[in-house]
Parts: C-alpha cells; structure tokens; sequence
C-alpha cells in the first residue's frame, strides 16, 4: 500500500555530522559495493570505462563554500542519501504500491518486482535520494542496509548500515531517532540537528549536526618568536672576514 | 524537467481524445452510425494512442496492471483507473450509437464526467508535486482542463463552446507563464534551505558529487530545452491558441476547423515541451542549478 503508516514509534535513520565529514567519499564507495551485491537489483554503471560514465549511487558528497558576513569561508562536506522522511511524498505517488514505508521501523524501500519504473517517485522527492537504474529499470534508493542491521549472521559490529560502519572520521551514526533516549537523539538535541527542506513538510527522519565554529586562537603566528633574525656581530674568523669584505 | 517525447504525446494527445470524448458523451454532436463510427474512432485512437505512448518511459512495461491498484493515494494510478472505466463506458456509448442508432443518454453523461476527471488526474499528477514550484498550482489543472475541452471542441465542431474555452485557456496560459516564472523564488527554497546551512552565510555549491552526468541531472536538472524558451513561448501560444481562434471565426466550415485543429495540436505540443523544460525542481539546488 503506497498510503503512509499513521505512525511508526521506531525511527530508524542517520545522524549526519557536518562537522566531522572529511569529504572522503568512502561511504559513497562501500554503499555502491554493499548494495550492488546483495539486497535487489544491482547497482549498474552505463559506459563505465568510456568517455561519458554514469550510473546509479544511493549517497553521494556533494562539498559546499559557505561564506560568512565575515572571517574566512569554509568548506563543509556534505553527503546525501534517503532521509526515510515521515511524510515522505515519494511514497503516497506511487502507482503500484511498489514505493512503501514501513510501519516497524519507518525504513522507506522498493518492492523491486512490483516497480514500473515510471520515475514519478523520484519527481516527488526534493532531495534527489532515489534513481532510476538504466538496466533493471527500477528505481534504486537507500535501504539503511536493511540486510545488514537485522542480519544475525553479521558481528553485532557490523549489524549498522554499510555507510556507518566504513565512515573513517565517524561522521555518521545510525539508530532509533523515535526514542528520545536513544544516542542518535542525544546527539541531535546536543549539537541542534535540523531538517534539510523543512518548508517542503516532508519531516525528513535523517537529521544533519551543523559544522562547530572554528576555534580562533588570539595570536595565529605561533612560530614568530622563534623565528626571529639572530642580531649582533660575528666572532673570529666569520667576524674578520664579515668586516674585511665590508670595506672592500 | 526532462522533456520526454512519450509524456508529450501521451499528454496532448489522449488530452484531445478525452476532450473529444467529452463532448461526444454530451451529446454535441449527436452523431449515429458512419458519421459515429469515425468520431469516436477519432476519440478513441487520440485517447489510446496517448495512454499507449505513455507507456514507452516505463522501466518495466509489462507490471502495467500493477498501476491500478493504488487510487486511494496516487493520481497517476487514478488516471489509469478512469481513463480505462471511461474507455469502458464511452465504449459501450459509442457501440450503441454506432449500431443501435439509439443510445442512452445517461451512459454519455457518465463517460463525460470520467473524461473530464481523467484529463483532472493527468493534470494532478504534475500539480501535486511541491517539488516543481512551476506546476505546484491550481493554474495546472485549470489549463489541462480548458486545452482538453477547448481543443475537443473543436474537434467535435462545437465553434462557440470552443472558442471560449480556448479564450480560457489563452488567458490561464499566460497566467501559468508570468506568474510561474516567479514561483520558484516565493517558495522560499534555495540552496540554504537544502543544505541547512543558509543561516551560517552564503553557500556556494563547491564541488559536486561526480564528474559525470547521473539520472538526477538528466532527469531533474534539463536546462538545455529551455535555450529557446521565450521564442518557443510566442510560437505555441500563436498556433495553439490565436491561429485556431482567427480560424474559426473567419469559418466555421469542416476545412477550417481541421486547419485550426492541425494549429492547435501543433501549438499544444510546443507548449506542452515548454512545460516539461521550463519546470525547475528543487534537486538542483544541490548542484548549484535550478
């Protein structure tokens, strides 16, 4: 049914920390490996070794400048991927009952054999999340590695979404954001965790930690000191020669 | 938006076979056997022939049926459910007329009704999206509406009907553009907005995520098709809607009206183009676009 769950009390999503993204792009790479070898259709790239490649990711980095009124810019990295949205439009387009929410745990999938690939779910998402894979002609979108997180036969370690469980400087957590007690929510009440598109009233379950103003230390040029020219008149041979090429 | 040639066709042309249909189920004109037999084959082969066209962008064609299983919450899934029960009916309609030479005239106004809801759900299908600040409009379905009756009643002759409809439809079209334009803009949706970070400055979009094209951008982002957006403006709304106008009030012999409607169709699909290229989705903005 593409009609929405009234209410799911679990919350499953990501909490994106901006502050801590590197920019690394390697949660793009074991998101592409993770699903392109297990749950539905794989992960196809048209013209991969040619002159024009493309082909179909769940989560991307996208990099933004972001200039203040004053001080420096700063770059801030910016990974994207479903945000399992409450009210999420994609859902309630759809014609086949394909595109779904569940009621469970509030993860937003595919039902692969029941998709027509008529795109009109990704036309209802603002936030570019879903694509259309050019040789299975379904449309592809973030899982949250629903084949990871309930998997028994994973290391409890591993029983996190592909992208978490790779992510180097630990910018991005996964867990329940429909318990208030839960870390993820601790973490998005403590560093004020917002929306992406609030206006759109799609009331996104992902939530992203703004980047930390930078520290400003009072004098940068800690090195100045050491670095100042060495006075005074040389000794001995050094100081004879200075003082005879002077007069030279 | 990705100006898809099959969505046009599909759009304009079961657009005129429903609005045909429409007033064919009305009664104007009240036709029987030959003269009813091209009619609705007319009718029919506009409103198939489109809904067939539409099928040619789907990823997997065959789960076709699948699509009807979803009116309570899709308009897409609701324009297949009526277009076929209006097929159905105006097809049971068209038989009658077509053999009987006797038909009741309560089945024609219930296939009118389905003809105009299903030319509504077309139109819902690109008004619901808030994501296309450009079609997110009531002017959406008012336009669909007029064009399809307009058009349709040249087809089936009705001059004076048509002409005001068209007269609508010329009004509600540059509505759509001049108040469209803006749009975007009065949303409130920018790069900021999709980012979270427009409290903390300017943001600037630095570096995408690839250096290729992806589906989002050929899709979403189609900037190409509206190079030649202002001079495309002026050619569709002269042969959509002044050339049919001037036509058929010079004349209202079968000649010009199958002259206007030739203009008319013509129009619609530079319009239609237009619709599909002009309408900015939000996903650009992460990238930097619109």
């Amino acid at each position: 049914m593409t009609t929405l769950p009234e209410t799911s009390a679990k919350k499953l999503g990501l909490v994106i920390d901006l502050d801590t993204c590197v920019g690394c792009h390697a949660c793009v790479v074991s998101c592409k490996g993770w699903n392109t070898e297990n749950y539905g259709a794989a992960l196809s790239d048209q013209d991969p070794y040619g002159a024009d490649p493309s082909g179909t990711f769940l989560n991307r980095v996208h990099s933004y400048e972001v200039q203040p009124e004053t001080g420096t810019a700063q770059l801030i990295h910016f990974p994207k991927s479903c945000l399992h949205c409450e009210d999420a439009p994609c859902v309630t387009v759809c014609p086949t009952g394909a595109s779904y929410k569940r009621s469970e745990d509030g993860i937003v999938l595919v039902n692969e054999d029941a998709c027509i690939g008529c795109g009109l779910c990704a036309w209802a998402c603002p936030y570019g999340a879903r694509e259309m894979d050019q040789a299975a002609g379904v449309m592809k979108k973030c899982t949250l590695c629903v084949d990871r997180i309930y998997n028994g036969n994973l290391p409890e370690e591993d029983r996190v979404p592909s992208c978490v469980r790779t992510c180097p400087s630990g910018a991005r957590h996964f867990g329940d954001l429909g318990d208030e007690s839960s870390e993820v929510s601790q973490l998005v009440a403590a560093r004020g965790g917002m929306d992406l598109m609030p206006e759109l009233g799609t009331k996104p379950v992902n939530k992203y930690l703004p980047p930390r103003p930078k520290d400003v230390p009072a004098d940068l040029d800690i090195l100045a000191p050491y670095l100042e020219p060495v006075s005074g008149t040389q000794k001995g041979f050094l100081g004879w020669l200075d003082k005879a090429l002077e007069k030279l | 938006m990705h100006p898809a040639g099959s969505v046009i066709l599909f759009t304009v042309a079961s657009g005129l076979g429903f609005g045909l249909l429409t007033w064919l189920g009305l009664g104007l004109p009240d036709v029987r056997g030959w003269a009813a037999f091209f009619y609705y084959a007319l009718a029919f082969a506009l409103a198939v022939g489109g809904l067939l066209a539409s099928t040619f962008h789907l990823g997997n064609p065959q789960r076709f049926l699948r699509a009807f299983s979803q009116w309570r919450s899709s308009w897409l899934s609701r324009e297949g459910c009526l277009a076929v029960a209006c097929l159905l009916v105006m097809g049971l309609f068209a038989l009658e007329a077509v053999f009987y030479d006797a038909v009741w005239q309560p089945l024609g106004y219930i296939g009118a009704a389905l003809s105009v809801l299903t030319v509504f759900a077309t139109s819902m299908i690109y008004a619901q999206l808030k994501t296309v600040p450009r079609w997110n409009h009531w002017s959406t379905p008012v336009l669909f509406l007029a064009l399809s009756l307009g058009g349709g009643g040249l087809l089936a002759g009705q001059v004076g009907p048509a002409i005001a409809l068209l007269a609508l439809a010329g009004v509600m079209q540059l509505f759509a553009w001049l108040s469209g334009d803006g749009r975007f803009q009065e949303r409130g949706t920018d790069i900021g907005t999709a980012t979270g970070l427009g409290v903390r400055g300017v943001v600037r979009a630095f570096e995408p995520p690839h250096t290729g094209n992806n589906y989002l951008l050929k899709e979403m982002v189609h900037q190409v098709g509206r190079k030649h957006a202002v001079k495309l403006r002026l050619i569709a709304f002269a042969l959509m809607i002044a050339a049919p106008l001037v036509l058929v009030m010079i004349s209202s012999s079968a000649l010009m009206i199958c002259l206007a409607v030739t203009c008319h169709a013509l129009g619609t699909f530079a319009q239609r183009w237009l619709f599909f290229a002009e309408a900015e989705h939000v996903v650009g903005l992460y990238y930097g676009k619109r």
